[in-house]
């Protein structure tokens, strides 16, 4: 493939998953690609319950929404990356579906913190990927936990106007059972702060 | 892998995606973000995603003809093309998830109620992986132009979506696969989304080389996924 250096091509561009997509996308039938349990017998890290909600710009419950979520383990470390997570069957993948009230839970690890390419350290975070009808192209965000110190000079958060880094960050809900709730705003005042890299 | 196989990403080939609000598709009147979307520089989480190899394949996933006890109705095709990166390299290995509606225009999913009959020897999902070269092939029906419900005398052009991961966060994909020719491309609220200069990327092209005579007529349908290899990589035209 040692060819001249040529014009950047155009690329494929997005579409909606439309409303039709969960018998392929989240079979019932077969295993998904990622589900909304990413707990492995071999996770490395505390167990936790995220309980999402998805609203639209008139507060009103997105009941066909896709999420797809990306994280480390415990250890801070991404499958497929790190190599001392070569082995481990926790993928960091996980995939959910909105119900008629748009909620959706995932169960996994709380990821540890992430040390970047520069040397960076990133507070413990979840990568949030929301597909559905009217969403054009993945809306991306991150999930932050509370009570976390290191959020305060995470590369990423610390970035986004100081009044609005509430909507990236959970809520605990339940003390020892480590239960958040992250309701993910599509449109309005306090929209969710999406992303793009 | 380690940091040296991470691709980079330039901002300015977003511009090939929709805008999130459009005013012609109603439906991302309520759901489109209104604020700017915040910029900022990938960072590790953003570079790296997840894979997925043959574990995930199961028999016929690849022939969305073969699922079931009989033939499904319709027209058989084959769809085909190679995924690439944005210097054109094969992107080996990467898993496409495919769904669609039947020949009728109907999809076997419980929220689709368009009087239009399903078929018990279709479902209308599969899953194909790359090969070295990023190339891939399925075997489908020709899904039907179906009308949008509630809405008066919209219709959806023929067209089968496909979800891809490619190398990281940052190269995912979710797009439609359109057919050449058809005269609801003009109309259609979706494709339009896009911008003029790269809505043509979803139009499949017959590729008559790939028909099987007396069999299946093919459609070429290449994809071009974000991203590209760091500039040490480029040569070997596949990951590690």
């Amino acid at each position: 493939m040692s060819e001249p250096p040529r014009e950047r091509p155009v690329i494929t561009p997005s579409q909606t998953v439309g409303p039709f997509f969960s018998f392929c996308l989240a079979p019932r039938d077969r295993p998904g690609i990622g589900c909304a349990s990413l707990i492995t017998p071999d996770a490395v890290g505390t167990r936790i319950t995220i309980e999402g909600k998805v609203l639209d710009g008139n507060g009103a419950p997105v009941p066909d929404a896709l999420i797809e979520t990306w994280q480390a383990d415990g250890d801070g470390r991404y499958a497929g990356f790190h190599r001392a997570v070569a082995g481990s069957s926790f993928t960091g993948f996980g995939r959910a579906t909105c119900d008629a009230d748009g909620r959706f839970t995932i169960e996994t690890v709380k990821p540890g913190s992430v040390v970047d390419l520069e040397n960076r350290r990133h507070a413990p975070h979840i990568a949030i990927g929301v597909f559905g009808k009217g969403i054009n192209r993945r809306l991306y965000t991150r999930l932050y936990f509370p009570d976390e110190p290191a959020n305060d000079t995470d590369p990423v958060l610390s970035c986004v106007e100081s009044n609005r880094r509430s909507s990236m960050i959970a809520r605990q809900t339940g003390g020892a059972e480590r239960r958040y709730a992250f309701t993910i705003r599509l449109q309005g005042v306090d929209e969710t702060v999406f992303l793009e890299a | 892998m380690d940091e040296s196989t991470l691709f980079e990403y330039a901002p300015e080939s977003l511009a090939a995606h929709p805008a999130p609000y459009s005013e012609s598709y109603r439906f991302t009147h309520k759901r489109a973000p209104l604020r700017p979307i915040h910029a900022m520089a990938p960072t590790i989480t953003e570079l790296t995603g997840p894979s997925f190899g043959a574990e995930v394949l199961n028999a016929h996933d690849d022939d969305l003809t073969r699922q079931h006890e009989g033939e499904p109705i319709g027209e058989r095709i084959i769809v085909c093309g190679q995924v690439v990166d944005e210097e054109g390299c094969g992107v080996p290995g990467n898993l496409i998830e495919i769904w669609q509606a039947n020949a009728a225009g109907r999809y076997a999913h419980e929220v689709d109620t368009h009087d239009a009959p399903l078929d018990p020897n279709f479902t209308g999902s599969g899953r194909v992986l790359t090969d070295a070269e990023g190339r891939y092939r399925f075997t489908t029906i020709k899904p039907g132009a179906y009308p949008v419900g509630g809405l008066d005398n919209v219709w959806r052009p023929s067209h089968i979506h496909l979800s891809l991961f490619g190398p990281s966060m940052l190269s995912r994909l979710v797009t439609q696969m359109y057919f050449p020719g058809d005269p609801l491309l003009a109309f259609d609220t979706i494709l339009n989304t896009a911008p003029a200069h790269s809505r043509d990327r979803m139009v499949a092209a017959l590729d008559r080389s790939a028909t099987q005579s007396e069999w299946a007529i093919a459609y070429r349908f290449d994809i071009v996924l974000r991203g590209r290899r760091p500039a040490s990589r480029r040569q070997s035209g596949r990951d590690v």
